[in-house]
């Protein structure tokens, strides 16, 4: 039984008020004599930014952007027309996350499948397919798992659990990847121009602080560990920009409450025994090395992909979509034809308006009509290289 | 009587007793039974035990509103009330934040085989407890049994009929620039609580429900600001959002709301966190939104402030003049965004 304490409202950092923050934000941003993008790969940043106002609070030149951190947005087409493909098989419980329901593919949603009568579960952790694969002994029980380092471990132990009670009937579809390769594939890539990076609190508190260091080494970048409110970012933003003024480049965890350096060695420790490092594909990306977690050979036995013989269809971004444009933070969504045209949370055609963490969702939901604000609500498109 | 038949009677009989059967929907002596047992010793009064196939509820003065609502709450107990507190609850708010007194409810009950008769006697006793709370009639009636697998447990239909005195109007139209905006309380704990119970059903949580019979309420507050009180609206499903972008959008103006003056329980926060949900699009059943004139929102806030639904009252924004209606939030760190209208069913059956 898990119980919910009631917790005190969200503060910043406690040595400084929002007020604080926001002072010694300006003034570090007056201090820099050009516009610079700073990049969050973290869909619950996203979120927390728009649903705070806090783009409304930058200084103009400064550009707070959305990387590939929506784990339902990063998801191969190629993946999600397979997590379709297992729910047509006979005898087969797909279980899933909510957020992957209404991921539109060539062949309809997941939603649709299931009113047409396919066993889909929604599940909140991955031990609920878990219980479900036991009280079903008749029926094959897939987990459909995507997400980044945080959500991984839970599958790991999942994995684990269906091995100590000789769960015959469980497998596995794992779509898991990693923060870290994303982000140096997309500086490679040089599509986009960025100048510092806020770092997720929620996957540094996994894996910590240090494996961020070759961004540091090798793309000169500062970068700052953020928490999840709206204030833990603001905090990271203003030393993030503190830092692009003195010409540092550093990494720095504005988030010790949660985060340390070497991260959880459970949750690492996990991973490790249960998954590899794999070159995994991503919407729009491509293949990147090393960028995703498979099972490792011991527990193939487990995968769902091999237990049904199932092979990954080729990958096709649906006709007009640029989601893969915008998880880089290459494009804004206004800059696509389809959002909030054809394209909305009702009827989405991309996951980025699908997901409550994609970033065309949180520009239909908090920032649809820019135009109509003095303050720059949104994140402009100042910089571009 | 045999000894075989006397252990086959109880048998017989606790089944008959135990659960929702399809006879009992048939109209013969069971239906009788049924409602005899289970319904009308909790709900009885003058004009529903003449039984009559049609109420007579008398001459009335004012003007009648009419509403009806349906309740398919799933599970059907939840923190903090059940489907039939929530089905009178909801009507009577319905006609309350019209500005009519509520005069009679007519029920509807369609029971699932197999339904245990206990909780449909939970359900009733809830129906007439709130039916009380709020000063209300239950004045007709109806009750249906469906197959096994044709409906989920119990749903219920309430019909609400009410007087609104001669001079009162609440209308969106009437909102004007400069009205100030009043909330009764902390936002979000129904859908919450609704959530929580069916989705998480391991997660002990203190979120409960706000169900409740807002009449008393908003009759104060009428009686406190007259017609200064411009509009009134219970934010249900679609939560604070929909009813303020709603709201923008029909009156044409902005309409302005202040984060930091619009309660959320901690324990709600967190668990729409957990959720991935917005508090503002959340569902309430215990809360009324106040559009009312400057010069009276200070007296309106004190009446509701000394009532004990409206204890937790505050001035949560304020109206402006606008070229095309929107909301806007200013939020608790000083920056502004847009609120628009949940795009759907974020949380399929919460009432």
């Amino acid at each position: 039984m898990i119980a919910i304490a009631p917790q005190s409202l969200p503060t910043s950092r406690s040595h400084e008020t929002i007020a604080q923050t926001l002072d010694r934000l300006r003034s570090a941003a007056a201090a820099i004599d050009r516009r610079i993008s700073l990049m969050e790969v973290c869909g619950t940043h996203t979120m927390s930014a728009f649903r705070s106002g806090l783009h409304s609070l930058l200084p103009d030149n400064i550009t707070l952007l959305s990387g590939p951190g929506c784990p339902v947005c990063v998801t191969a087409q190629s993946d999600i027309d397979l997590l379709l493909q297992f729910t047509r098989i006979p005898n087969v419980t797909l279980c899933t996350y909510g957020d992957m329901l209404r991921v539109p593919s060539r062949n309809g949603s997941l939603e649709r499948a299931r009113a047409n009568g396919a066993d889909i579960r929604v599940i909140y952790s991955t031990l609920d397919a878990i219980a479900i694969a036991q009280q079903n002994p008749e029926k094959q029980i897939v987990l459909g798992a995507v997400g980044f380092e945080t959500t991984a471990p839970a599958t790991a132990a999942a994995v684990l659990q269906a091995e100590a009670l000789n769960l015959p009937n469980f497998s596995v579809f794992a779509s898991h990847k990693r923060v870290v390769p994303a982000m140096m594939a997309l500086l490679e890539s040089g599509d986009v121009h960025v100048d510092g990076f806020l770092l997720p609190g929620h996957v540094s508190a996994i894996i910590g602080v240090e494996t961020y260091r070759p961004i540091i080494e090798e793309f000169h970048l500062p970068c700052v560990v953020a928490g999840f409110e709206e204030a833990h970012m603001a905090a990271a933003i203003a030393t993030l920009a503190e830092l692009i003024r003195d010409n540092r480049i550093d990494l720095l965890n504005d988030y010790p409450e949660a985060v340390n350096s070497a991260g959880n060695p459970a949750a690492l420790q996990l991973l490790d025994q249960v998954f590899q490092p794999a070159d995994v594909r991503w919407r729009a990306l491509g293949v990147i090395p090393n960028s995703g977690l498979a099972l490792r050979p011991q527990y193939a036995t487990f995968d769902a992909q091999r237990r049904f013989n199932l092979q990954a269809p080729l990958d096709a971004e649906p006709p007009g979509c640029i989601c893969g444009r915008v998880i880089t933070g290459a494009a804004t969504p206004h800059q696509c034809k389809l959002f909030a045209t054809a394209c909305t949370p009702v009827n989405p055609i991309g996951p980025c308006m699908v997901s409550s963490e994609g970033t065309c969702q949180a520009w239909f939901k908090y920032a649809r009509f820019p135009a109509r604000f003095s303050g720059s609500l949104v994140p402009s498109r100042g910089v571009q290289s | 009587m045999t000894q075989a038949n006397s252990i086959a009677a109880p048998a017989y009989s606790a089944l008959k007793r135990d659960r929702v059967l399809l006879a009992h929907g048939g109209g013969g002596q069971l239906t009788d039974e049924l409602l005899a047992d289970h319904v009308f010793p909790h709900i009885s009064n003058r004009i529903l035990d003449d039984l009559l196939d049609a109420s007579d509820l008398g001459r009335q003065s004012g003007r009648l509103a009419f509403t009806i609502d349906s309740f398919v709450v799933q599970p059907w107990q939840f923190p903090g009330g059940d489907v039939g507190r929530l089905a009178i609850a909801g009507t009577v708010n319905d006609l309350a934040v019209t500005g009519a007194k509520p005069l009679a409810i007519a029920l509807g009950v369609i029971l699932a085989e197999g339904f245990p008769l206990a909780n449909l006697d939970t359900v009733m006793n809830s129906v007439a407890a709130t039916a009380k709370e709020a000063n209300v009639r239950i004045a007709t009636g109806d009750t249906k049994v469906v197959g096994h697998g044709h409906a989920d447990g119990i749903y219920l239909i309430t019909a609400g009929v009410g007087t609104i005195p001669t001079k009162r109007r609440l209308n969106p139209n009437r909102v004007r620039p400069g009205d100030k905006l009043i909330l009764n309380g902390p936002i979000g704990e129904h859908g919450l609580a609704v959530m929580l119970a069916r989705e998480m059903p391991d997660v002990r949580s203190v979120v409960t429900s706000d169900v409740a019979p807002l009449n008393s309420l908003t009759e104060a507050l009428l009686a406190a600001g007259g017609n200064n009180v411009t509009f009134m609206r219970d934010p249900t499903r679609g939560g604070l959002s929909g009813l303020c972008a709603d709201l923008a959008q029909r009156a044409n103006l902005r309409v302005v709301l202040e984060e930091s003056q619009i309660l959320v329980h901690p324990a709600a926060r967190h668990a729409a966190d957990m959720l991935g949900l917005d508090p503002l699009d959340i569902a309430n059943e215990g809360k009324v939104f106040v559009a009312v004139k400057p010069r009276a929102a200070e007296k309106v806030l004190r009446a509701m402030k000394s009532h004990p639904l409206g204890k937790d009252a505050a001035i949560v924004g304020h109206v402006e003049a606008a070229s095309e209606g929107f909301c806007e939030l200013h939020t608790q760190i000083g920056g502004r965004r847009i609120v628009q209208k949940p795009y759907g069913e974020q949380l399929p059956r919460i009432c």
